[in-house]
């Protein structure tokens, strides 16, 4: 590839944030090269800079950022220094930009298309008709279905995935020299991934267009980069093309990014046959109003052991979660807690029923008070269940803090707002702890999380699994995490349970085709996976097209 | 001249102080308490100090004041400057401006921060009431609001006061009640965005009573729109009382007030077209510009806490 034109050129990049009075510097002289048609992966953790340098390559900052230092050349043109003018210019016609949620950057008044001609008609490449043909064209490429028509919907009528997509198409109107994919396919589930991933890397291609690719998704960048930069806290580690990367990182800190998915605990053995589960679930039907989301579901969750919940969104995971915790009584079935059936609303369960199921969430950030001290939400339910107050309240939250692996000292009087993602993930389990459960339902609790970040969370929890004989519940739509943490799988889809087993049998074949979908679907580091898997199974045996075909 | 010695000048002393204020408390406290300070722009020390001295005002009113609330002099209508015992000059009945006014702050100051707070009171937990609960609850309270909302505000309050009978005790009571439906409509829109937070449902499955959850979980998280709220809204029932008073069913003769006082004076203002009695005609504006720069003071305090609030989340 290198022997194609240089079209990016970034040479000692030093940004700069603010941070009340005081500027400080996140990224610290980074250099880029990238050519014409060729797609550079950028990855770390959250902080490392990543999306920073993407933005800049474009010559842009955030609001509260500012270029201190170093050059951004685009096509010859240097950026920092350009006009607004001349960056106007670039900016949708020959630089584009895909946001991580389509979602959220799509205007949800205006139909796609209408917002997919905005900017040819805008920099005079197209008139209104032809860019609308050109719109259904790159709809046609991207394989969106009925690609004609598709575009007169309004955002919210068409899924995540052909929103994730229609954005590419937007971002390909103007035929860009160059495009930035800032954590594109992170909010999708992975049967939806795959597609999205695929229809990228082939668009790419057919235009020859250059791609910043941003992600902390390895297995996802080894599909789609030719080269790989890796970034730690705004300094380069290092960077090498895709396979060499992959197969010979030399710096540590790769290695240990490379080594993430080795956790793996060993399977339990299954219980005695007549033990009491601490939590059956008996034959749940449920409804939000009209419309039912599940039908008779059934499983056990006995104590020590952890059930892994799988499923893509909209498969009834999170609202069997609600059943269990009582926030929507189920229409048909019930819930047994060690034998005993539980009242169906959380509103009649008595408090020591409530105390035995404890639940911990996804967004660390919306499920800790950004109001309150660490020792207020920590110490609130042990307050609350045993009637601690003063030095036996606090001796109480210094040994939580201590479980959750935090110096108390340190983090007793923080506000959460002061605290990492994981750190506050933490704190999350840590209240869970307070009450003494029997049970804990762990909602997606890695997903919003760094990969080493996460390993972190799922280490602590097994840890405490041993050492409190905690039964989990853990709700996942990650693979991966499944593999390193469950017992047994429960496979869910369309609020059904299509299969459900210990892990092993899980993960060796046959499976149910559903099963198979979601395991085949989840990338892996092997750059040539998402090719041979194409090859295997044609283009419209992939995501949600094979999905809804089950 | 005379707008300079009565206007710019008094201003100026002020800012001068607030000033003076901020640099001694920034320096004499090293902690946060004096960086609060040292942070603090010239408006918000400005209305604090302002503020302040309306406090002190009202506090030692008996030991300020140079005479009694009501007491009754042989000299009426004295212009200012006339005689050198009043400084403000005298009232149609013989009483000291000087002293009225600041009575009158006590008056109109105690009764409108009684009045505020008892209608916070209500209609936050009442609009936090109807967001947590929903359902029938929020539409039965969301419907009365919408019912007394309806109707002018002075002429309900005047209707209501005059069908239960003229006391300070229902003149708080009518204005905290019509005014806490403004309060309710903030509350319940604020919590309603709250309340789908997972830390509230953490907390319901907790088992917490619902008055932890308004006054624990929810309120620290509304307390800057809420605060936002209760400056504008102090500043209106303050208008409304002195509207009140004006219309001569607020705060009852003898005690004073500014409302009353406005309109006793009223009549001054045909001074303005008389060469050498400009500072006579002013007269009823004292009360008025008194209101008027409580209001802005108050403003300027709650607009810094904002800023305040708003640069804590970044």
């Amino acid at each position: 590839m290198s022997d194609q034109e240089l079209l990016v050129k970034i040479r000692g990049l030093k940004i700069e944030g603010r941070s009340g009075e005081t500027w400080n510097q996140i990224v610290n002289g980074v250099d880029l090269d990238l050519h014409k048609g060729e797609v550079v992966g950028l990855i770390g953790e959250s902080g490392a800079g990543k999306s920073t340098i993407g933005l800049a390559s474009m010559g842009f900052t955030r609001d509260g950022c500012r270029i201190s230092g170093g050059t951004v050349e685009f096509d010859g043109i240097d950026l920092v220094n350009a006009t607004a003018e001349t960056r106007r210019n670039l900016l949708g016609k020959r630089i584009a930009y895909v946001a991580q949620s389509a979602a959220a950057s799509f205007n949800p008044a205006h139909k796609l298309i209408d917002q997919h001609t905005e900017a040819p008609i805008h920099h005079g490449v197209y008139s209104k008709d032809e860019s609308e043909k050109d719109a259904m064209d790159l709809y046609h490429r991207l394989r969106l279905p009925d690609p004609e028509n598709i575009g007169f919907r309004y955002p919210h009528q068409v899924s995540g995935g052909q929103l994730q997509r229609a954005m590419t198409a937007m971002a390909m109107s103007c035929r860009p020299d160059l495009i930035i994919f800032d954590e594109p396919t992170t909010a999708l589930d992975v049967t939806t991934q795959i597609e999205v991933l695929a229809s990228i890397r082939d668009i790419v291609e057919q235009f020859n267009t250059a791609a910043i690719y941003i992600t902390h998704d390895l297995a996802v960048v080894a599909q789609m980069a030719d080269k790989i930069k890796v970034l730690l806290k705004g300094d380069e580690v290092e960077e090498s093309d895709t396979r060499t990367m992959l197969s010979a990182p030399t710096q540590d800190y790769t290695k240990s990014l490379w080594a993430v998915r080795s956790f793996q605990r060993p399977e339990l053995p299954r219980p005695a046959e007549g033990t009491t589960p601490v939590v059956s679930v008996k034959n749940v039907s449920a409804a939000y109003g009209p419309v039912k989301v599940l039908h008779d579901v059934s499983f056990d969750i006995h104590a020590g052991r952890t059930v892994a919940v799988v499923g893509e969104s909209g498969s009834g995971k999170s609202t069997t979660a609600r059943v269990i915790t009582g926030l929507l009584p189920p229409t048909e079935g019930e819930i047994l807690f060690n034998g005993k059936p539980l009242p169906p609303s959380y509103k009649s369960r008595t408090k020591d029923q409530l105390r035995q199921a404890q639940m911990i969430y996804q967004m660390a950030d919306t499920a800790l008070n950004p109001k309150l001290k660490i020792k207020d939400i920590i110490g609130r339910p042990a307050q609350f269940y045993s009637g601690l107050s003063g030095s036996a309240l606090k001796t109480r939250v210094e040994e939580l803090l201590d479980l959750i692996e935090l110096p108390a000292a340190q983090y007793y009087d923080r506000l959460p707002s002061e605290l990492s993602g994981g750190q506050k993930q933490r704190i999350g389990i840590a209240r869970a702890l307070a009450a003494e459960p029997q049970f804990i339902i762990c909602d997606e609790v890695t997903s919003a999380l760094d990969q080493l970040v996460a390993e972190g969370i799922l280490k602590l929890l097994d840890k405490l699994q041993k050492e409190l004989n905690l039964a989990y519940m853990f709700i996942t739509h990650d693979l991966a995490t499944v593999r390193s943490i469950a017992d047994e799988v429960v496979v869910m889809k369309e609020g059904k349970v299509v299969e459900a087993g210990p892990k092993t049998e899980m993960f060796t074949p046959p499976h149910h085709s559903y099963t198979d979908l979601l395991l085949s679907s989840v990338p892996e580091m092997d750059p040539d996976w998402l090719t041979q898997l194409l090859d295997e199974r044609g283009v419209e045996n992939i995501g949600e097209a094979a999905s809804s075909k089950i | 001249m005379m707008f300079l010695t009565y206007v710019v000048m008094p201003l100026a002393v002020v800012t001068g102080i607030a000033w003076i204020a901020r640099k001694g408390i920034g320096v004499a406290f090293a902690g946060p308490f004096g960086a609060l300070f040292r942070a603090m722009p010239l408006t918000a020390a400005f209305g604090l100090t302002i503020i302040t001295i309306y406090i002190l005002g009202a506090l030692f009113a008996p030991i300020i004041a140079p005479y009694g609330e009501s007491e009754i002099f042989d000299l009426i209508n004295a212009l200012p400057g006339q005689d050198p015992r009043f400084i403000l000059g005298t009232d149609q009945l013989g009483r000291d401006l000087f002293t009225r006014l600041i009575y009158g702050g006590r008056n109109t100051i105690g009764i409108a921060l009684v009045t505020t707070a008892l209608a916070f009171f209500l209609g936050a937990s009442l609009g936090f009431l109807a967001a947590v609960i929903g359902g029938w609850l929020d539409q039965v309270l969301s419907r009365i609001v919408d019912a007394l909302m309806a109707i002018p505000q002075l002429i309900f309050a005047l209707l209501l006061i005059t069908i239960l009978g003229q006391s300070t005790l229902n003149m708080i009571l009518v204005i905290a009640v019509l005014d806490s439906t403004r309060v309710f409509r903030l509350a319940r829109a604020v919590g309603v965005n709250i309340v789908v937070m997972d830390y509230i449902e953490a907390a319901k499955l907790r088992g917490e009573s619902l008055t932890y959850l308004i006054f624990k979980e929810i309120l620290p998280n509304a307390t800057a729109p809420l605060l936002a709220e209760f400056g504008l809204r102090f500043c209106f029932v303050f208008l409304l009382i002195a509207s009140l008073s004006f219309l001569g069913i607020g705060i009852q003769p003898p005690a004073a007030d500014w409302g009353t006082m406005v309109r006793d004076l009223a009549p001054f203002i045909n001074f303005a077209v008389a060469p050498g009695f400009e500072l006579a005609a002013a007269l009823p504006l004292m009360p008025a510009g008194a209101i008027a720069l409580l209001t802005v003071a108050v403003n300027f305090v709650v607009d810094w806490m904002l800023h305040r609030y708003s640069g804590l989340k970044e």
